[in-house]
């Protein structure tokens, strides 16, 4: 099902929480909400779910508008921020629970808690009750009571907060596997999150919406400077640093480890900075060692795009 | 809709029993009750009259602090621990939330009330007990337990703080139980009348005598419909 978002709005008292945004998203498609905390995307994914109602603005659920309406939410899977649970309830209830109230009829709601305790690894623990278990499994649980009806739009808030290194593996795999037949939309702090699972970022902040791309696009957008890391032997680091300030376009040189003579050059020029680098190096018959290219972090972009 | 409703007050009677909370009511209450009517100085034995009215008077104060004690989490609880998110995400709406946690409350409340059958067999092996004033007396129990369920959901339902919602409740009910009755009977007129209407004590007595008026049946039900309607108000307006 996809989704089309026009100019949604909504304010808590006197504050703009989300302002006007607009985006679509497809089935099929991972997209993943980057912002920093209070930017607007836990606002924004309780109007996508209907939890909250919007101020203003309209969400399109495939061809049916928004409003009020039990037959879109069967459609929809949510793991809330934080993943409220009923501590006192057993794994297995709670998921029949949660599958009643989503409309699966009875005859099939067995299978798909089996399908569900599977996917979701939840087969050592399904007789716990929820308060009993650890961050990572009630995280599963979350998921499991989220995808157990079979939605066609996923939103995830935040879905691998408090997992271990393995766990976060293992949840970004199955979203993975999810997001090929369904909308998926989640929410994340970790940059490195986005780039793994997404196909899509979706940057916002202050409650608008400043980048929307895949990885490699938005790197474009922001990639205006050239940074490469050197290790070049000369006769001495301060001629060799002197010269390469020299260079046409070189705005910062850093020399980052003196030991080991190793340079970091940010360059601003069009021209390809790793030739002129070299072209240098053969002209002083220096021993240029090692030479990197580095690509713009996603984290810089995002520091770029949120930090003004 | 209404396999919801049944879903949702199912989970709530599960979680009564898991938590102690049910055998906690059912043995204070038995206890409380039983005391007073077998044990107690005025018991049925001095007053040597088969009837239950002793019990009902006592059920009726006992019950006016246990079901806000019942209700008080309702909806108090899922707001704080975030889990009502869950539920108004899924195909819930808050009027069929309101309604299954009230239902699973009123179940409580009659197993409760049928675990007190004993007395009415025991007091008809001592004596000629009047059945009809005994259905009546249970029937009355029950409606003014919906009310006051009504007005504990609708407590729980504006606050996400549980003493908040008990002492609240206690507070609707003390008006309700004592203070009409008070100011109603130092008042005349249509104001002393239209104040005496509305004091539940008053309907209550009414229908545990044994005098079924379809005006006391629907000060309860219009009281529960009331109380109901403003949780479900207050549930949807948190959105």
């Amino acid at each position: 099902m996809d989704l089309k978002i026009s100019e949604l709005s909504k304010h808590y008292a006197h504050q703009k929480a989300v302002d006007l945004i607009s985006f679509e998203v497809k089935s099929g498609e991972i997209v993943g909400f980057l912002g920093p905390n209070g930017a607007g995307k836990t606002t924004t994914m309780k109007m996508l779910t209907q939890y909250l109602t919007p101020d203003h603005g309209v969400i399109w659920y495939g061809n049916s508008r928004n409003s009020d309406n039990i037959d879109i939410r069967r459609e929809i899977g949510y793991l809330p921020e934080h993943n409220p649970l009923y501590e006192e309830m057993p794994v297995l209830d709670y998921l029949n629970f949660c599958a009643a109230l989503q409309g699966v009829p009875e005859s099939e709601i067995q299978g798909r808690i089996r399908d569900m305790v599977k996917k979701c690894g939840l087969d050592e623990e399904k007789h716990k009750k929820i308060g009993e278990l650890s961050k990572g499994y009630r995280q599963r649980v979350g998921l499991a009571q989220a995808i157990i009806h079979n939605p066609k739009v996923l939103i995830l808030d935040e879905p691998t907060t408090g997992l271990d290194p393995n766990q976060i593996v293992e949840i970004r795999a199955l979203i993975k596997e999810l997001g090929r037949e369904k909308t998926v939309i989640l929410s994340t702090h970790i940059l490195s999150e986005v780039e793994a699972t997404c196909d899509r970022i979706l940057i916002i902040n202050k409650g608008k919406i400043v980048a929307d791309g895949t990885v490699g696009n938005l790197r474009k957008q922001t990639e205006s400077k050239q940074i490469i890391k050197v290790r070049i032997d000369g006769p001495s680091q301060d001629l060799i640093f002197q010269s390469l300030r020299q260079l046409p376009g070189v705005s910062v040189v850093d020399l980052i480890n003196k030991e080991e003579s190793r340079y970091e050059i940010q360059s601003s020029s069009e021209d390809a900075l790793n030739k002129q680098v070299f072209r240098l190096c053969v002209e002083k018959d220096w021993d240029l060692l090692e030479m990197t290219p580095t690509e713009t972090k996603l984290e810089d972009i995002f520091r770029d795009l949120t930090l003004n | 809709m209404n396999s919801i409703i049944t879903t949702i007050a199912k989970r709530e009677l599960n979680s009564f029993f898991d938590s102690l909370m049910a055998y906690i009511l059912l043995i204070a209450f038995l206890g409380f009750s039983g005391f007073f009517t077998w044990i107690y100085g005025a018991d049925v034995f001095i007053r040597k009259e088969a009837d239950l009215d002793v019990f009902f008077g006592i059920a009726k104060w006992t019950l006016f602090f246990f079901i806000p004690a019942i209700t008080m989490k309702m909806i108090a609880e899922e707001k704080k621990s975030g889990t009502i998110e869950i539920l108004l995400t899924k195909a819930v709406n808050p009027r069929q939330l309101v309604l299954g946690k009230y239902l699973a409350c009123l179940i409580l409340i009659l197993i409760t009330l049928l675990f007190t059958l004993p007395y009415y067999f025991s007091i008809a092996r001592l004596g000629n007990i009047d059945t009809g004033a005994t259905i009546s007396g249970y029937l009355g129990l029950m409606l003014m337990s919906s009310a006051y369920i009504a007005i504990g959901i609708f407590t729980s339902s504006i606050t996400n703080n549980q003493i908040v919602a008990f002492l609240l409740a206690l507070l609707i009910g003390i008006v309700f139980h004592f203070i009409l009755d008070v100011i109603s009977s130092g008042s005349r007129g249509m104001m002393g009348n239209i104040l005496s209407d509305l004091s539940v004590s008053k309907h209550f007595d009414s229908i545990s005598r044994g005098v079924l008026d379809t005006r006391d049946i629907l000060f309860f039900l219009g009281l529960t419909a009331l109380g109901l309607y403003l949780s479900e108000l207050f549930v949807s307006k948190a959105k």
